[in-house]
């Protein structure tokens, strides 16, 4: 269902004054969250830059009820929110609302068990590559070559690829988003919603601060990550991976946006654009992203293939 | 500076009781208009109520009029430019603030 | 009615007649059978309740919180590096003040693996914010269990609580229990009651940053919340007292120390054994009592000053030590008692070594002697080693 924004009705969907920096992927994508599936959601937030957004009591910045917990256990606290709400008969969405850290370095523990129980929550890593609250620390999210404050140098080792890793979880809904376009994560959380189990969505959040672009170009830098290949947007749903119309220009090499021109306005790859050696270790990483999305489509589709090599055979 | 000299009167020391809770509101780190240093203009002539300013904002910074002609809440928007960047007609254009304050 | 429980069974029939709506929990040894017993009445609809079934002790504190939080009566149990690995997220539900009941089967820590009882891991948590109980035997588990929820969900308190159960001596050991009825129980335990609840309705959220001003603020609201809790406590025993006919004395018991000279202080199911210790100490003269810590926080001080000051002694035994320092039963008691008597503290039983009522009538005429003797006794620690080792000489034992 395409998103017609003159449809959505004049309230404020965020809530304006909070600690957030300018030109924040995450208050971005909380938006989404509430113009997707409107009031009757709670989130659970680890430690995090959600957590410093939200700003200070007696305020939130958040427009959302929140559970704030530990860094290591967000996705039990919502199964737990879930449970209660569910033994007194409400279908409030419960969301968890993390970070990359807390999804995949501190809080993998909890979220793949919440996902192996297949508890009924949403689970969205909001992911800027890097702990970013604490100052820009390398998480194992980090992609190849990103200058952190823990890799003077640019990482040495590869983006873990969380998606894949809750696709083998066999979880109801698996998907991509990034905030470059809201329309497609708007979809996706709608869809998410409606499915009972365990969903969850990775929504790459371009970060101005950690990344060392300019504020403007969030969403910009969340299109070219798309554009470039980096990061397919793909939805997994009842074990057959679909690649989402914006991505699928680029599954063909020859149309992507060649990479430098997403590493050149960040200032994270500084190292890479003096040494055109290491954007290979980049480049490595969107075929190695494409790799894993051919491999689950053909398995899941196997109609498809054989229509494909037909075609192919014409 | 002058210091605030607040006292608080507990009535009945003995059921003193506080909860970190919070109520979502907007301010809760003050009115961040103030971090501004560029403001985003609307050229009302330009603009083509296309709403992809209003979309992408991530403050909520961008309201809509009636007719979807778009304006800023200059109370809280805290002048990251992506309204102006995503705009396709550039509509919006960034102002520096101290500029502004010399006029 | 009677049953014959475990009092790992013990607690999992409070829960029930508690009617817990959601329960999270990870499997320790000597925990577990709480946790399977539950699993086992909510399969077969005996209790309608959720069980989730995490992946860690962390993630079952921490899903226990999330269900409270979002307004039902929540429940869990750990023991040992549970405890320990769950530690955080006992703070943050401290100061969330949500109330939450859990138990924990004490039991020793390693290095080496130990499952056996000691109270290390419950006095750890000392600092944390909860109310922490602990019972001497399985009658008094479910009793206090039940009671837990009553004083946790009580708005001048509203923390979190521990109700403590000796690792195996306890927890495997059956024994025979009256149960309540459930309708009784009904009547008694309130609806639940929580300072806020996390919900679409509420818009609160809870734990976001506050100003170090107000974050000192809460912390003293905390302490009065423990403050308070000692009277909820006292009020809670005797309201349980009589609707059931069982009461323990509230925050202390005091077994025969209204008229004694020399008095043991402990905590847990070798109280039963000092008991005995008393009936012996008496036959042989000596005026002993026992003031049994029911809870350790928030700690009795008034109480045990009342009961003590006047006393010729006090002999504190505690499961567990601060390295480095003495016992922390003995350390609480002695700033609670500062200079009003002769106090000396035992260390002994730890790992589950076990402890007779002879050794503690060995231990108390030792004491008594001293103070004769010398008139004036401070000390910190007498370790009191296994029989196995009580005769040899420390230095063998240590090279």
């Amino acid at each position: 269902m395409p998103v017609r924004l003159a449809d959505f009705p004049r309230v404020r969907y965020g809530m304006p004054g909070n600690a957030a920096c300018p030109g924040c992927p995450e208050t971005m994508g909380l938006r989404y969250v509430k113009m997707a599936l409107g009031d009757d959601v709670v989130l659970v937030i680890p430690a995090g830059c959600s957590s410093v957004i939200q700003g200070y009591t007696p305020k939130s910045g958040i427009n959302f009820p929140i559970l704030n917990i530990v860094f290591a256990s967000a996705a039990s606290a919502a199964s737990g929110m879930q449970a209660a709400f569910e033994s007194q008969g409400k279908d409030t969405t419960v969301i968890v609302w993390a970070g990359d850290g807390g999804t995949g370095d501190i809080g993998f523990q909890a979220m793949s068990g919440a996902a192996e129980r297949n508890d009924n929550i949403m689970y969205i890593c909001a992911d800027n590559e890097a702990y970013m609250n604490t100052g820009i620390q390398r998480s194992s999210l980090t992609p190849y070559g990103a200058w952190t404050t823990t890799t003077w140098t640019g990482k040495k080792e590869h983006k873990k690829n969380i998606p894949m890793i809750m696709i083998a979880h066999e979880v109801p809904y698996v998907a991509t988003a990034t905030v470059g376009y809201p329309q497609d994560f708007i979809d996706k959380l709608r869809k998410a919603a409606k499915i009972k189990g365990f969903k969850y969505i990775h929504l790459l959040a371009p970060d101005p601060v950690g990344w060392k672009f300019d504020p403007s170009l969030t969403a910009k830098l969340g299109q070219l990550a798309v554009q470039t290949g980096l990061f397919p947007l793909y939805e997994y749903e009842n074990g057959k991976l679909t690649v989402s119309v914006f991505s699928r220009l680029y599954r063909k090499p020859e149309k992507r946006v060649p990479i430098i021109e997403y590493i050149k306005v960040q200032g994270r790859y500084a190292q890479l654009m003096k040494d055109p050696e290491k954007i290979k270790g980049l480049e490595e990483e969107i075929e190695r992203q494409w790799k894993w999305i051919d491999i689950l489509e053909k398995s899941s589709n196997p109609s498809s293939v054989a229509q494909q090599i037909i075609k192919e055979n014409k | 500076m002058t210091q605030e000299n607040s006292t608080l009167i507990i009535k009945d020391a003995e059921t003193y009781f506080v909860v970190p809770i919070s109520r979502p509101d907007f301010g809760s780190s003050g009115k961040t208009g103030s971090w501004r240093t560029e403001r985003p203009v609307v050229n009302e002539e330009k603009c083509t109520k296309c709403l992809y300013c209003w979309l992408y904002c991530p403050e909520d910074t961008i309201l809509r009029r009636e007719d979807d002609m778009v304006y800023v809440d200059y109370d809280y928007c805290k002048g990251c430019g992506i309204c102006a960047a995503v705009c396709p007609v550039n509509a919006i254009e960034m102002v520096p603030e101290v500029k502004r304050g010399e006029n | 009615m009677i049953k014959t429980l475990t009092g790992n069974y013990a607690v999992a029939e409070a829960a029930k007649l508690a009617r817990i709506k959601v329960t999270s929990a990870y499997p320790i040894t000597p925990q577990t059978t709480i946790v399977e017993k539950l699993s086992e009445m909510i399969e077969k609809g005996e209790l309608e309740a959720k069980m989730i079934r995490v992946e860690s002790e962390h993630s079952a504190l921490a899903a226990t919180l999330g269900a409270a939080a979002a307004g039902s009566r929540a429940f869990t149990a750990t023991a040992s590096h549970g405890l320990l690995y769950m530690h955080e997220v006992l703070w943050w539900t401290a100061s969330a003040r949500i109330p939450v009941v859990m138990a924990v089967a004490a039991r020793a820590i390693g290095a080496p693996w130990n499952i056996h009882v000691e109270h290390s891991d419950v006095v750890d948590q000392r600092d944390t914010g909860w109310i922490i109980g602990i019972a001497q035997e399985n009658q008094e588990v479910l009793d206090m269990t039940i009671q837990a929820f009553r004083i946790s969900e009580d708005p001048r308190v509203y923390l979190p609580v521990i109700v403590g159960l000796d690792g195996f001596i306890l927890t495997h050991t059956v024994a025979p229990v009256n149960v309540p009825d459930q309708k009784d129980v009904d009547n008694w335990l309130p609806p639940r009651r929580q300072p806020y609840v996390i919900t679409p309705e509420s818009k609160i959220a809870m734990g976001n940053m506050t100003s170090d001003d107000d974050y000192y603020m809460m912390r003293y609201s905390i302490q009065v919340g423990q403050e308070a809790a000692k009277k909820v406590i006292e009020e809670v025993d005797q309201s349980y007292g009589k609707a059931f006919g069982r009461y323990y004395g509230g925050l202390v018991e005091c077994y025969r120390c209204d008229d004694a000279d020399y008095v043991m202080v402990l905590m847990g199911s070798w109280a039963g054994d000092a008991k005995e210790a008393v009936k012996i100490l008496r036959e042989k003269g000596i005026n002993a009592g026992i003031a049994r810590i029911r809870f350790i926080r928030p700690w009795p001080a008034e109480i045990l000053r009342e009961k003590l000051y006047n006393k010729k002694g006090v002999l504190v035994f505690d499961r567990s030590i601060s390295f480095g320092n003495a016992g922390q039963l003995f350390t609480e008691l002695s700033s609670t008692l500062y200079g009003m008597t002769n106090i000396r503290g035992v260390i002994a039983g730890l790992g589950g070594v076990d402890v007779l009522p002879e050794d503690f009538a060995n231990e108390m005429i030792d004491f008594v002697n001293k103070v004769e003797e010398n008139g004036k006794v401070y000390d910190p620690i007498k370790w009191l080693f296994p029989a196995k080792y009580r005769n040899v000489k420390i230095e063998e034992v240590v090279s």
